[in-house]
C-alpha cells in the first residue's frame, strides 16, 4: 500500500527545513523545475487547529492539494462503548466542541429514536433545544467569520467575532453552568430546566444581538479588500457538492435550499417562521453571505422559542415523564455555585428507599435500549450531522458515529483550491469552517 | 363401580401438531446484572436473553419503502429488507453493492443523489458477516432516505469500494479501513486516515481493547473503563 520516499517523488529533490536563506537559494539555482511541495501545518495558525494541508505549487499557483488529518483523535467514538447511554452525552459534545448543543441534540435524537419515546419528549425540552441550539449557531458563526476574518489578515473581524460570541457563552454558562462541553441535552429532554432569569437575559441578548451582527456586515459586506479576497474564489458548484456530499452553508451558497431544518424537520421546527439563506455565486463570498443571514434567522427562531419558553409552555416538565428514562435529579445552582438536588436528595436519603434504589441503578447501571440502529439527521451549523447509533439491547451503545459534517466537507478543499493560488487555499478552507475536533473525532 | 364418565376426559390420538419452534438464536446476555463473582440474589441468574433474529420485515413495509424496493427492482441482489424504526434497511450482497448504489443514485424515480457517508459496525458474534458497511443515503429530489449495509466475513474483509458512485466516499472508506480493516477494493488510496500510518489493528473492532490504566484515588483505586463492570 504506501511507496517509499524515493517512488514517490521524481526528478531531484530538495528538503528545505529552515535553513539558511542563501544556501537555500544557491542549491536550487540550477534546477528549473518550479515544482515546490510545501506542507502547510498542522501547527499553522490558519489551518483551524492541527489540519495539515500539502500543497503542490508550481509559482503561486496550487496544482495538487491533500489534506492531512487524524491529528485530534481522541477515540470518543470508541469511549462511548464502554460507558451508559447517558454518559455518552459528554462525550459527544466534544466533538465539534464550537457546536456541542448540536452533537448532543443529534445523538439523544438517535437514542431517542431507538427507545422509541420521540413523541414524548416535552415540548418544553424541545423548545429549549430549539432555542440552544439556535443560539449555538449563531456563536459557531460568529467564530467562523471571526477566524476568517483574521485569516484574511483583517483582525477587527476577529475581535467582533469573539466579543460577540462571548454574548451567547454567557448565556450558555447562565443555562447549562458551562460555557462549552454542556452535556445538557440528555436523552428524554434536557439535564435542567432554565434557571430564574434565564428568560430575560435571553431577550437583552435578543435586542442587543442584531446590533452586533449589522455592525460585523458594516465591517465586511462591501469591504473592497474582503470582497476581492472571497469573490469567485474556492469556487464549489451545486455538482461538486452533490458528489462530495457536501451540506450545510456550502451547498446553499451554490444556490439549493436543502435544509433539513425545513426539509426533514425534527424537534417541532416546522412550527417556526424562518426562512432557509440561499446565494448563487458558490463562491467564498456566497457563504459568508448565507450564514450571515442564518444568524439573522436564527434570531428570529430564539425569539419564537423564548415566547414559546416563557409562556404557553412555563412551567412544563423538561424531561421524558418515564422514570425508566428520565434522569431522576433536578439540579439547581445553589449559592455555592454548585449545581445540586436538595429536595431529591433528601427524598433518597430520609423518606423512600425505593427512591434510593431506583436512582443508584439508573445512575451507575443505566437504562436499556431495545436492539437495533437508528440514524437520526440535523443541521448542525456545519451542515448535516448525523449520529448513527447501534444497540444490541444493553446499557451501553454498541456503536457511535458520526456523520460529522466537518470531515465530509473538508473532503471538497481540494475541488475549491486546485488551480487557485495559494492565498486562496486559506480563504477554501475557512469557508468550510472545519473544526478538527469534529472531523477527527 | 365406577362410571367411566366420571373419570376426566382423556384426549385421544388427534393431539394437534406442534408447530416447529423457531430456530434459536445465539445467546446474548446470561443473568441480570453481568456479575459472575458473587451469588445470585436477585433471582435474574437464570435470565437468557436471546439475540433478535435477522429476519427480513415482511411486507407491507410501509410508507415509500414498498415503492422504493419495487422500483429498485434487484431483489436478487438484496439479502433482507428491515424496517424498523420508520428506517428503511437494505442489506446488499457485497458483490452487487456498487451496482444497487448506482442504480439508487440514477434511476429518476430513486435519485439518491446525496450520500452521508460510510460508517463500519463491528459484529463478532455474526459469524460469517462480521464486518458492516453502512451507507446513508438521503433523495433531495424525493426526500427520502435509505440505509445500504454490505457485510464481510472477518477472514475474507473485502467490500468494494462505492467511491466511483459517490466520491464523497473517499474518506470515509478510508476511516472504515483504518478502524475496522474493511478493504475497499477498487478505492484509489486506502490509506489510514486517523490513525498514524504504521499503527496495529483496527482499534473500533470489538477484539481491540480500549486500553486504559486504573486511577487510584485516596487508597482506592477505580479500574480503566473497559475493566469495570458491565451491566449489558
Amino acid at each position: 500500500m504506501s511507496t517509499s520516499y524515493d517512488e514517490a517523488t521524481e526528478g531531484k529533490v530538495y528538503s528545505v527545513n529552515g535553513a539558511d536563506w542563501d544556501q537555500v537559494v544557491s542549491n536550487v539555482r540550477d534546477s528549473d523545475d518550479e515544482r515546490l511541495v510545501i506542507n502547510m501545518g498542522p501547527q499553522h495558525p490558519s489551518t483551524h487547529g492541527v489540519l495539515r494541508l500539502v500543497l503542490t505549487l508550481d509559482g503561486e499557483t496550487v496544482t495538487e492539494a491533500r489534506g492531512v488529518i487524524g491529528y485530534l483523535h481522541t477515540g470518543i467514538e470508541k469511549n462511548m462503548e464502554y460507558r451508559t447511554w447517558t454518559q455518552g452525552t459528554t462525550f459527544v459534545t466534544r466533538m465539534d466542541y464550537l457546536s456541542p448543543i448540536f452533537n448532543e441534540a443529534a445523538y439523544c435524537m438517535s437514542v431517542e429514536k431507538l427507545l422509541g419515546i420521540e413523541d414524548r419528549i416535552p415540548a418544553r425540552a424541545q423548545a429549549i433545544r430549539v432555542m440552544m441550539m439556535e443560539l449555538n449557531r449563531i456563536s459557531s458563526h460568529l467564530v467562523a467569520m471571526g477566524t476568517f476574518g483574521m485569516e484574511l489578515g483583517a483582525t477587527t473581524p476577529f475581535l467582533f467575532g469573539y466579543r460577540d460570541r462571548e454574548l451567547v457563552m454567557d448565556l450558555f454558562e447562565y443555562i447549562t453552568g458551562l460555557r462549552m462541553n454542556h452535556a445538557y441535552v440528555r436523552p428524554g429532554g434536557v439535564s435542567v430546566d432554565l434557571p430564574a432569569g434565564a428568560v430575560d437575559k435571553v431577550g437583552e441578548f435578543l435586542k442587543e444581538m442584531p446590533k452586533r451582527i449589522k455592525d460585523i456586515r458594516k465591517l465586511l459586506d462591501e469591504n473592497p479588500v474582503y470582497v476581492r479576497r472571497t469573490k469567485d474564489v474556492g469556487y464549489l458548484d451545486l455538482t461538486g457538492c452533490m458528489a462530495l456530499g457536501v451540506t450545510g452553508p456550502i451547498l446553499r451558497a451554490a444556490g439549493l435550499p436543502w435544509d433539513l431544518r425545513k426539509s426533514q424537520p425534527y424537534c417541532g421546527y416546522e412550527t417556526y417562521d424562518f426562512e432557509v439563506a440561499t446565494e448563487r455565486g458558490c463562491d467564498v463570498f456566497s457563504r459568508y453571505l448565507v450564514r450571515m443571514r442564518e444568524m439573522e434567522e436564527s434570531l428570529k427562531i430564539v425569539e419564537q422559542a423564548l415566547d414559546r419558553i416563557a409562556g404557553p409552555l412555563k412551567g412544563d416538565p423538561v424531561m421524558i415523564e418515564d422514570k425508566k428514562i428520565g434522569w431522576p435529579a433536578q439540579l439547581a445552582l445553589g449559592p455555592d455555585g454548585f449545581g445540586n438536588s436538595p429536595d431529591h436528595i433528601a427524598h433518597i436519603m430520609g423518606s423512600s428507599m425505593e427512591a434510593l434504589i431506583h436512582h443508584f441503578k439508573l445512575v451507575t447501571e443505566g437504562f436499556r435500549v431495545p436492539a437495533g440502529q437508528a440514524y437520526a439527521p440535523i443541521e448542525s451549523p456545519k451542515g448535516e450531522l448525523g449520529a448513527h447509533v447501534v444497540s444490541d439491547g444493553g446499557t451501553r451503545p454498541y456503536r457511535v458515529h458520526f456523520r460529522e459534517p466537518s470531515f465530509t466537507n473538508l473532503q471538497s478543499f481540494p475541488a475549491m483550491a486546485e488551480g487557485g493560488q495559494v492565498a486562496d487555499v486559506i480563504a477554501a478552507v475557512a469557508s468550510i469552517d472545519p473544526v478538527m475536533g469534529g472531523v477527527d473525532r | 363401580m365406577t362410571s367411566p364418565d366420571n373419570l376426566p376426559e382423556v384426549p385421544d390420538a388427534g393431539v394437534p401438531p406442534v408447530p416447529p419452534a423457531p430456530p434459536e438464536q445465539p445467546i446474548a446476555r446470561r443473568g441480570m446484572f453481568g456479575t459472575n463473582d458473587s451469588g445470585d440474589t436477585s433471582g435474574y441468574g437464570g435470565l437468557v436473553v436471546r439475540r433478535a433474529p435477522q429476519l427480513s420485515t415482511p411486507r407491507p413495509y410501509g410508507g415509500y419503502f414498498d415503492e422504493l424496493v419495487d422500483i429498485l427492482a434487484l431483489d436478487d441482489a438484496i439479502e433482507r429488507v428491515v424496517v424498523d424504526r420508520g428506517e428503511l434497511t437494505l442489506h446488499v450482497k457485497r458483490e452487487r453493492l456498487v451496482e444497487v448504489c448506482q442504480k439508487l443514485r440514477d434511476d429518476p424515480a430513486l435519485r439518491f443523489e446525496l450520500s452521508l457517508g460510510v460508517s463500519g459496525v463491528h459484529y463478532p458474534h455474526l459469524a460469517g458477516e462480521e464486518l458492516h458497511a453502512v451507507i446513508h443515503l438521503c433523495s433531495i429530489t424525493h426526500n427520502r432516505r435509505v440505509r445500504v449495509e454490505a457485510s464481510a466475513p472477518d477472514a475474507d474483509p473485502h467490500i468494494p469500494s462505492t467511491v466511483g458512485v459517490y466520491p464523497g466516499h473517499d474518506w470515509h472508506e478510508r476511516e472504515a479501513y483504518d478502524f475496522f480493516g474493511i478493504i475497499f477494493d477498487g478505492h484509489p488510496a486506502l490509506t489510514r486516515i486517523m490513525m498514524p500510518d504504521d499503527w496495529d489493528g483496527h482499534p473500533q473492532r470489538k477484539d481491540y481493547p480500549l486500553g486504559g490504566i486504573p486511577v487510584e484515588y485516596r487508597g482506592a483505586t477505580v479500574p480503566a473503563p473497559d475493566e469495570r463492570r458491565s451491566y449489558s
